[in-house]
């Protein structure tokens, strides 16, 4: 199932594949699993998540290019997105507005000027999150070093948050899904949305998918760091250049900075 | 003189009434049939997307939620306000408050995405959330509705029965300003940032309430052969008119605001004038259908005495009620959300409102039949409540109802109830 | 005497608890699919008996601290689980662990315990090859040795 939609792969992504498949299941019987895990750098937390670090996204605008696809392409894959498969009675039009979208490009244009913009959205990871302040069950939360997410586990599906988030950042899982990916669990009837690669923050990975694949593709409109830190790439760029949050008037001190906009 | 009021069970003869429960019975039927069908299916068998997150079910989940507490006006009046004549209607108020409320929550549980988790939603609560509250708000107001009918019933609960009707007037309130809330406290919509939203629902709750009172009433009374006096149906369609009047400005104060504030203009435009069926809802369903036309019926002099008219009226408030909850809800759902002020969105991958246009939404036949099915449920235990129970006075004659106030100079011998 | 009588009924109640658990316990088939890994060992992280009856509280309080304090690697995460406990068919692909003759799936249907971990949770060792979790398994087994290919099983993700 997860192979067909993957056939696109490279022969060494595809080999690399097979491995770890290898490594994580009959391969893995020569190392305990502990073992394994411990003795790479990155290694898993094993301590709470602190507010020292507050993770946000700064972005450029003007180095967004028109019709390139790599952030979405690379969240889909990194999240497992491009495993949803449309229920065969649904029309396209329809499952384009039913299908889970964490992260989007959007093209603007300026009404006085007629400057065109392109630029991603996604969840914003307000500081005062409108969807955690009205969630009931307290399923959607933020976590203490900024990422705003939802914990499924708690999720009852009442749709409260997506009706509450100014910036249509979260989807509802329409459709019963399958072969769902072991770091990104996902199921039918809970609202999602960017968690800012949640767990390649807790495995200590640099940066995120959709950062790396703009990065990959040699525009590095998107930069990911720690807002707290003063010396991390993404405060000197705030710094650097003049950014804005969308929705200002709403004073949610967004973690996604907009340059251009 | 006031005679003692009467309260008699529902004596229809067996088989129309086992008819009439077999009825609601199968609409309950087919709307738990259409739930397992969402549910089994997931969320895309409905019209329902990621831009329209509230669709039917909701449009019928707070109207039947607002309505119970608009239903239990009639025995508010009576005991808190002490308007003797509406005494009488107090016990089938109380009725029909609880068993509208228990099916307006049954098709919410019932939307939602994990309804299995039901109990994480009693147990785990977030309190800044005004929906949780509304969890307090929704089994209070069952609790404090079924002890208000303890006390009109039992001899034993009459000394309670003030203190508890104004609990209950108070709980009411409340709950339908919660209710309101859940849109106004929404900022990031246009339509819904107005603080006037729970006021509005509170003077809509009246209306509604009302109007399924009454056509539960007279359906009742009309089956049976008993008697709603003249004088009575007086004083209720001119309450119904009151509060639809009522209705009507509350919505003629919101939009004006809406319009007064510069930054609501495009949703208000869109609304009033481009805005499709929303904008066809808005003025032939809420304004036409759910105002002039019961306005017309109510305060014409021939047919506003007659009880099928006054009935037909009724039915037209609760069709502009339906239509208003569409518009309110699904209406500024689809108004796209206004992201980039000045800037427009040529291109989006997930529907932004591209061009300004509104999102798309078309309710499903399962929609609909959860809607129907939770209404059937509010019937189904009234019918079953006043079958069972004294719930129904034996007759609202004019020479048996108390005598009220507008009446006194008359009757000024008579001994206050 | 109310209060002893109390303790007396509190005690014999635990004493049938521990009894009718370790006779059950004798009676209970043994579950683990023979060709998982966890065939191979003594003991799953904490002593059978424990897990037997515990497992779900421990994964449980696992899963607040995952997803709430960011918390991972830990011994009680579900997809240790999996990882252990996952058997292979004859063309080395993984069977879903939920499925009524896989270690979950059995334990769960003779027990008559709804399981609905895996309406979201992957019931196969599934990560794809971006995941940190696997690239941390690569850097631990040394990546570039396709010596080790030779006998694996294609496609993790097949269902």
């Amino acid at each position: 199932m997860k192979d067909e939609n993957r056939t696109n792969l490279e022969p060494v992504d595809r080999e690399r594949r097979t491995f770890i498949g290898a490594a994580a299941g009959v391969g893995a019987s020569m190392v305990a699993p502990g073992v394994i895990l411990h003795a790479v750098e990155a290694a898993p937390r094993a301590t709470s998540v602190s507010s020292d670090v507050r993770w946000g996204l700064a972005i450029d605008t003007a180095k967004c290019a028109e019709g390139c696809s790599a952030c979405i392409d690379a969240c889909d894959r990194e999240n497992g997105l491009d495993l949803q498969t449309k229920p065969k009675p649904l029309s396209e039009s329809k499952w384009d507005q039913q299908k889970a979208v964490w992260i989007r490009k959007v093209k603007l244009q300026d009404n006085q000027t007629g400057r065109i913009t392109n630029l991603p959205m996604m969840c914003q990871h307000c500081e005062d999150p409108p969807c955690v302040d009205v969630c009931p069950t307290g399923a959607s939360f933020k976590r203490a070093d900024g990422i705003v997410m939802v914990d499924r586990h708690l999720c009852i599906g009442c749709r409260y948050c997506m009706m509450a988030c100014p910036y249509k950042a979260r989807s509802f899982i329409h459709e019963a899904l399958e072969g769902q990916l072991t770091s990104v669990p996902r199921g039918k009837g809970c609202v999602e949305s960017c968690n800012l690669c949640v767990d390649r923050r807790d495995y200590g990975e640099e940066s995120t998918a959709c950062a790396d694949a703009c990065a990959a593709e040699g525009h590095n409109a998107i930069v990911f760091g720690d807002l707290k830190d003063p010396e991390s790439p993404i405060s000197q760029l705030l710094k650097a250049l003049p950014t804005r949050q969308i929705r200002e008037d709403l004073e949610l001190n967004t973690g996604v900075r907009y340059a251009g906009v | 003189m006031m005679k003692r009021i009467v309260y008699r069970e529902w004596r229809i003869p067996p088989a129309r009434f086992w008819g009439i429960l077999g009825i609601l019975a199968s609409v309950i039927g087919i709307g738990t049939l259409s739930f397992g069908y969402m549910e089994h299916q997931g969320h895309w068998v409905t019209g329902m997307n990621n831009a329209v997150v509230w669709g039917l079910p909701h449009v019928f989940a707070v109207f039947l939620v607002i309505a119970a507490s608009g239903a239990l006006n009639i025995a508010s009046i009576g005991t808190v306000f002490r308007k003797p004549i509406y005494k009488p209607l107090g016990r089938l108020s109380g009725l029909l408050a609880v068993a509208l409320l228990m099916g307006g929550l049954l098709i919410l549980v019932t939307d939602l995405g994990r309804p299995e988790r039901l109990i994480v939603a009693i147990t785990s609560y977030n309190f800044s959330s005004i929906f949780a509250w509304n969890i307090f708000l929704y089994t209070g107001f069952m609790a404090i509705v079924i002890a208000y009918l303890w006390t009109m019933a039992d001899r034993q609960g009459g000394p309670f029965n003030r203190p508890v009707g104004i609990l209950a007037l108070f709980w009411r309130l409340a709950l339908t300003t919660g209710t309101g809330s859940i849109f106004g406290f929404l900022v990031a919509r246009e339509a819904y940032s107005a603080a006037i939203l729970g006021p509005m629902f509170v003077i809509l709750s009246f209306a509604y309430g009302l109007a399924v009172f009454l056509l539960v009433l007279m359906f009742a009374f009309a089956e049976e052969g008993r008697v709603i006096g003249p004088k009575i149906l007086r004083r209720l369609k001119n309450l119904l008119a009151l509060f639809v009047a009522g209705a009507l400005y509350f919505m003629l104060i919101y939009h004006l605001t809406n319009l007064y504030a510069a930054k609501h203009d495009d949703f208000e435009s869109w609304l009033l004038l481009h805005g499709g069926i929303y904008t066809f809802a808005f003025w032939v369903g809420s304004i036409l259908i759910g105002g002039l036309l019961p306005l017309w019926i109510l305060y014409h002099p021939e047919k506003g005495k007659n009880c099928n008219w006054v009935a037909a009226a009724a039915a037209l408030v609760i069709v502009g009620g339906l239509s208003t909850m569409y518009v309110v809800i699904i209406g500024s759902q689809a108004y796209p959300m206004p992201l980039f002020p000045g800037q427009t969105i040529l291109e989006s991958g997930f529907g932004d409102g591209v061009g300004g246009r509104a999102a798309s939404y078309w309710p499903s036949i399962p929609e609909l039949l959860l809607g129907l099915g939770g209404v059937a449920v509010g019937l189904l235990i009234t019918a079953v409540g006043v079958r069972v129970l004294q719930f129904l006075p034996e007759s609202l004659a004019d020479d048996v109802v108390p005598v009220d106030e507008e009446t006194l100079g008359e009757a000024a011998f008579a001994k206050p109830a | 005497m109310a209060k002893a009588a109390l303790k007396a009924s509190l005690f014999l109640g635990l004493m049938w608890a521990l009894v009718a658990q370790v006779v059950l316990a004798d009676e209970v088939k043994r579950y683990v699919v023979e060709g998982s890994r966890a065939a191979e060992l003594d003991a799953c992280v904490e002593p059978t008996e424990r897990m037997r009856r515990m497992h779900f509280e421990f994964i449980k309080h696992q899963r607040t601290l995952t997803v709430h304090e960011g918390i991972r690697g830990s011994k009680y995460s579900l997809a240790g689980c999996v990882d252990c406990h996952i058997s292979y068919n004859a063309e080395h692909e993984p069977q879903p662990i939920n499925r009524p003759d896989q270690f979950c799936g059995a334990c769960h249907a003779y027990a008559a315990v709804d399981l609905n971990c895996f309406d979201c949770h992957a019931s196969v060792p599934n990560r794809p090859e971006s995941s940190p979790e696997a690239r941390a398994a690569h850097a631990a087994a040394g990546v570039g040795q396709p010596g080790h290919l030779a006998h694996a099983h294609p496609g993790g993700g097949e269902r």
